[in-house]
């Protein structure tokens, strides 16, 4: 079991003396094999829920626990996609994603079939001995998912992974990440701004409001993607074309009007 | 054409300026010591210094030609700038990564870095004569400080988010240190070897003025006590040539790691 719980969760910055509350009473759980996307507006907090959850920052109030347990340092169990990428730019491809099962301490041979078998899904063939300044931003970030991926974690942490990616690439990429989630479903808590994203990808959406976050709504996607058969469809926009999933997107998208600022037309 | 008085010259005529320096420097020593102002054995011409170097590279002075004198104490440079290079760099990298060593050991550093390489000399003297000891100790506390400092700061300095990568990918202290830290602090850790190879170069040769029984240190102050001027000129025209070689062999190896990371991304 790995679900990821927050409870009473409140996070202060302190800046020049001064507080600067970013999360006000987080309350929610991630169930074990859940994908869950949190949307808001900018600063509302949303990536501090993420890295909170990854044992980079901590609570000023409140518990955050992954599988029952507090979290307390990060560790391969939760593995991070960072929103940047972050891979090692001294590394090639391969020893990206060897890095972290060399951190296991796992055999060479071992590991060299989890690596090969890791760049065959994410299509990476032909440039394990690149270095990451070689690649496109695309092929970055499946080198980043591939270098998380292949730890083969009870929880995935990603972070605005497709933020700096163009819109063609993008797409490729999350229809890719849904290939991925279900043929073996991890818990992912995922944070984005992007709706249409949150949407397609998620089985829930959480709505946060501006800063100090809270959380505004936790909108169901799953069981209308099983009532409408979105899984059928290969394509996105093929399933960004049903009435369900323009009403879902358009009821998220109020909910994050309201939060605009009143002087942020 | 005007030009913006910090641009670099062009290559060509920076090479007339710097010719145009050595020339009014050789020219006006050459002057002075044809003068007659001042007597020859103490300011010799710049022929006369010229031809004792050839001498010396040919016939032994103090047991060595000048040649062998460089070669022992480039020996003991190297067994010196080594010894700062091999300690100060994995001490620096592990005191930027853990704070109790950084607090461990910051405090004694800023206060033993202010002795300077040659107030280490009587101390020198008296533990190791004119053995190899008293050099190489030396050497290390002028070259050891900057190796130390520049590793630190590089460690310090690297990129959060690598860091934050290494840490959930489940890296250990030690490898964070030897893979994340040190590959990372490369740019850092020459530019501090470059600044640890020239202040262990000037402080090699003072040692070798008190504490040593070859090297040009020795020859020169050899040549002194015999009031051989000449002599004591040639050991300061050698040191200013390895210096300056050391530091050109130096300077191209960084500048061709920061070729093979200009293009590095992020």
């Amino acid at each position: 079991m790995s679900d990821i719980t927050f409870t009473g969760v409140t996070r202060v910055f302190q800046r020049d003396g001064r507080e600067f509350p970013t999360l006000a009473g987080i309350d929610l759980t991630v169930a074990d094999r859940e994908f869950v996307a949190i949307v808001g507006p900018s600063g509302c907090g949303k990536t501090t829920c993420m890295r909170m959850a990854a044992g980079l920052e901590f609570p000023t109030e409140g518990t955050v626990a992954v599988g029952g347990r507090t979290v307390k340092a990060p560790g391969p169990e939760r593995a991070v996609v960072f929103q940047q990428f972050a891979l090692f730019p001294w590394k090639s491809v391969a020893d990206n994603i060897d890095f972290g099962l060399k951190c296991k301490g796992m055999a060479q041979d071992e590991r060299r079939g989890h690596v090969d078998r890791i760049i065959g899904v994410m299509g990476l063939q032909g440039y394990e001995s690149a270095f990451p300044h070689q690649l496109s931003g695309g092929m970055q970030q499946r080198v980043a998912i591939a270098r998380a991926y292949v730890l083969d974690p009870d929880v995935l942490l990603m972070d605005e992974p497709f933020g700096a990616l163009d819109a063609q690439t993008r797409t490729v990429m999350q229809e890719e990440l849904v290939r991925l989630a279900r043929r073996n479903p991890r818990t992912v808590l995922f944070i984005t701004h992007a709706v249409d994203e949150a949407v397609y990808l998620a089985d829930r959406v959480v709505v946060m409001t501006r800063r100090p976050g809270t959380i505004r709504e936790i909108v169901d996607v799953a069981s209308v993607r099983g009532a409408e058969g979105w899984d059928r469809l290969e394509r996105i926009e093929d399933v960004m074309d049903q009435d369900s999933f323009v009403h879902l997107r358009t009821h998220i998208w109020r909910l994050l009007r309201e939060q605009q600022a009143p002087n942020d037309h | 054409m005007p030009r913006d008085f910090r641009t670099a010259l062009p290559r060509r005529e920076f090479l007339w300026l710097s010719a145009a320096g050595f020339a009014g420097f050789f020219g006006l020593w050459a002057m002075v010591a044809a003068s007659g102002l001042v007597p020859e054995r103490f300011l010799p011409s710049p022929w006369a210094v010229l031809s004792r170097f050839r001498e010396l590279t040919s016939s032994p002075f103090v047991g060595h030609t000048i040649q062998q004198h460089l070669a022992s104490s480039l020996g003991r440079y190297a067994l010196g700038f080594g010894l700062a290079a091999a300690v100060g760099v994995p001490l620096g990298l592990a005191m930027g990564w853990y704070r109790w060593l950084d607090d461990v050991v910051t405090p004694l550093f800023e206060g033993v870095r202010f002795i300077a390489p040659i107030a280490w000399v009587p101390f020198a003297a008296l533990w190791f004569g004119t053995g190899i000891g008293g050099p190489v100790l030396i050497i290390f506390m002028g070259a050891f400080p900057p190796a130390l400092i520049n590793a630190y700061r590089g460690a310090k300095f690297v990129e959060p988010r690598l860091i934050e990568a290494g840490r959930m990918l489940g890296a250990s202290g030690a490898r964070m240190i030897a893979q994340v830290l040190l590959p990372a602090s490369v740019p850092s850790i020459v530019a501090g070897l470059r600044i640890s190879a020239g202040l262990g170069w000037q402080s090699l040769v003072g040692a070798e003025l008190i504490v040593a029984s070859s090297g040009i240190g020795y020859l020169m102050v050899k040549g002194q006590s015999n009031i051989s001027t000449t002599t004591v000129m040639c050991g300061m025209v050698a040191i200013g040539i390895v210096g300056y070689l050391i530091d050109v062999a130096l300077r191209r190896v960084e500048a061709r790691i920061q070729d093979g990371r200009g293009r590095s991304p992020q």
